[in-house]
């Protein structure tokens, strides 16, 4: 069967009432949450990890998907109106929008913005559709080498390619797969970490460690600098464009995604390179270099597109390799995992009606946020007035509600309040948060992959670059990891040269 | 002798991301010495269940000694910026602490009085913590969110909180 009679089939899931009900919770709550300050789609999919406990998978991952999509449009919102990011993919979008927005063009930028994300979603899951079962079916013959490697690949660059400081990257992502080690070893049994305590023998569930580090973490620590004095969003009215604006932002649009999609698949970080990248590209062909600065649309429109373009680049990673390269993959990772599903490149044949249902549901995620968006996003933004106090109250409420609820325990609450003061103290001392939750999640995995690897080869390390695709992926790591070196190196001439002249 | 307690004080202050170094030390040598003391299983083949943490263990202490090494050379971790952060401002710990009460008392409360009490008191107290004085409308909203929260949860989610004596009497 071909990916688009799948993919009709998947409509015929992602089209049912419930399924459908699904979605339409999916885009508000993401776009409530790319508005809202201080939470983002990653914290909104863990918090609710324990809520769907008991919902069909299909569902759980609809509505999944649309918070991921609301959220990046919700994200540029505040971006425009406020001068503050919602989410790290709108950051860019900021430098033009606001001053779009203070000139009295907000209704524009807005559009420019939805409407990117928008034509950017469709770009990039199309792209999903057509690349992800060849990448999966490329997949289906790699082998438990390969898997490490990919997985080491992962931890390499979480800690290399994003945050300031390669070391607390490091300290942080061995952080999280100390963590990963409490519990019963797999393969033997033997109790790890675990202190005599019955408690600790099953481990610590995914979904605390996440709520504690995204939730309870993030509180405490806008509690520590709580701005007392909250910014004014600028009044805004329905978006709309003109004739000229959609002669100006409409090849922006088509650019993006070919910049966002693969930056999102690969382990960089998600949309910041990419939005960052279509930036500078839409800057560098525009015919009206004066308006940069001060509020040029295609300023908007590019990397709108690219990060939503990006995160359907994240989804073709994580579906076909099981690969998470955002803090929400990594989550929506978590979530397969308390299905007891594995994602990889078998999960195209095994789950095929949860996939195309899935990616099915993206494409009306994305029509959904585009009609809600489009006319809505005046009302959008009076959430921005919400008061702070009940905002945060909320989530460490519901960071409570939800950790208790995955087993009943009061043990657990103790759990989350302790990696919450880890996660306050890594805030603190800029320690980036994502590579301890991407160890909690990928570490035990990894070390299974590596133990059947050697296992395989009866202990030779040999056993480890045996494939060529492993030798690959080790080359693409060291060579991440002498990037410092090789950029001091070259470097030097550009200095020379500046001397010289 | 108090100008040294005062230098002290700020040497500390400055240098107090040497704690993260200590907890990472501490984290090595406690993954470390739990690997060590694992029975031994003679494995036919590959590698134990031990290899991994010996090499966590020890990752960890190196972190811990290049981390101190970055933060003596004058490194410093910068703190995360947000929407509603104001890093300007010296921290608040007061609120912090507030904060932490307010969590840990829904811990002690939850099995004693059930959790919409419990529920409540964590809303209304965190929400008190940061900064929010109306006596009215504070405690409604903690009360209405923990209730249906709650019937949410129990009827709808299939997920059991505990009622306490409060849900008995209703």
């Amino acid at each position: 069967m071909g990916s688009f009679a799948s993919l009709i089939d998947g409509f015929g899931t992602a089209l049912t009432p419930v399924n459908l009900m699904y979605a339409v919770i999916g885009v508000l709550l993401g776009t409530a949450i790319g508005v809202l300050p201080g939470i983002g789609a990653a914290m909104a999919v863990a918090l609710l990890l324990p809520v769907t406990y008991g919902l069909d998978p299909t569902g759980a991952f609809i509505m999944f998907a649309g918070i991921y999509y609301g959220s990046m449009f919700g994200g540029s919102t505040t971006s425009i109106l406020l001068n503050t990011p919602g989410e790290t993919a709108a950051v860019v979008t900021a430098i033009e929008g606001n001053p779009m927005a203070k000139r009295g063009r907000g209704s524009q930028a807005l559009a420019a913005a939805a409407i990117g994300h928008f034509v950017g979603g469709v770009i990039g899951t199309l792209l999903l559709v057509l690349l992800a079962p060849t990448v999966a079916k490329l997949a289906v013959g790699i082998g438990a080498p390969d898997f490490f490697a990919i997985m080491l690949l992962a931890f390499i660059s979480v800690t290399s390619v994003l945050g300031k400081s390669r070391i607390r990257g490091f300290a942080s992502l061995l952080i999280g797969l100390a963590i990963g080690l409490i519990g019963l070893d797999e393969m033997t049994g033997q109790q790890r970490l675990t202190f005599g305590s019955l408690h600790l023998s099953d481990g610590i569930d995914v979904v605390i460690v996440a709520v504690a580090l995204f939730a309870v973490g993030e509180s405490l620590w806008v509690a520590a600098h709580l701005r007392r004095i909250q910014a004014e969003p600028i009044p805004v009215g329905r978006p709309w464009l003109g004739r000229e604006d959609v002669r100006r932002s409409w090849k922006p649009w088509a650019r993006g995604p070919f910049i966002g999609f693969p930056f999102g698949a690969i382990p960089a970080g998600g949309a910041e390179i990419p939005t960052f990248l279509s930036y500078v590209t839409e800057r560098r062909l525009s015919k009206n270099k004066d308006e940069w600065g001060k509020g040029a649309i295609e300023g908007v429109a590019g990397p709108e597109a690219t990060a939503s373009a990006s995160a359907s680049g994240t989804l073709t990673s994580m579906l076909t390799l099981g690969l998470p390269t955002t803090a929400v993959a990594a989550v929506m990772l978590a979530a397969f995992q308390q299905y007891g599903i594995q994602p990889g490149p078998l999960l195209f044949e095994r789950e095929s009606g949860l996939v195309w249902g899935l990616i099915a549901s993206l494409f009306i995620a994305l029509v959904l946020l585009l009609v809600l968006n489009l006319p809505l996003a005046p009302v959008w933004a009076k959430l921005l007035r919400i008061p702070r106090p009940y905002l945060y109250a909320g989530i460490l409420f519901f960071a409570s509600v939800g950790a208790y609820a995955v087993s009943g325990d009061v043990v657990d609450l103790i759990v989350l309040f302790v990696i919450g003061l880890l996660g306050l103290a890594m805030r603190r001392y800029g320690l980036p948060v994502l590579p301890a939750v991407i160890g909690v999640i990928l570490g035990p995995a990894a070390e299974q992959q590596l133990r059947r690897a050697l296992q395989i080869s009866d202990g030779q390390v040999s056993g480890l670059v045996n494939t060529p695709m492993s030798v690959i992926v080790y080359v693409v790591i060291v060579a991440i990891l002498a990037w410092p070196l090789i950029r001091r190196l070259t470097r030097r001439p550009v200095d020379r040269e500046k001397i010289d002249a | 002798m108090s100008t040294s307690t005062v230098e002290r004080k700020s040497w500390l202050k400055e240098y107090s991301e040497l704690g993260i170094s200590v907890v990472l030390a501490a984290l090595g040598v406690l993954v470390l010495v739990d690997a060590i003391g694992l029975p031994e299983i003679p494995t036919e083949r590959g590698i134990g269940p031990d290899v991994v943490p010996i090499v966590v263990g020890s990752a960890l202490i190196l972190v811990a000694l290049l981390l101190a090494r970055d933060v003596l050379r004058g490194g410093k971790g910068e703190a995360e910026g947000g929407e509603d952060i104001d890093l300007s401002a010296p921290g608040d710990w007061r609120t912090v602490l507030l904060l932490a009460a307010a969590f840990l008392a829904n811990v002690v409360l939850i099995g004693l009085v059930g959790f919409p009490i419990s529920g409540t008191v964590l809303f209304w107290g965190a929400a008190y913590a940061l900064g929010s004085r109306d006596f009215v409308r504070d405690p409604l909203v903690a009360a209405g969110l923990s209730l249906v929260t709650y019937f949410v949860f129990n009827d709808l989610l299939g997920v059991s909180l505990p009622g306490g004596p409060l849900m008995g009497v209703l």
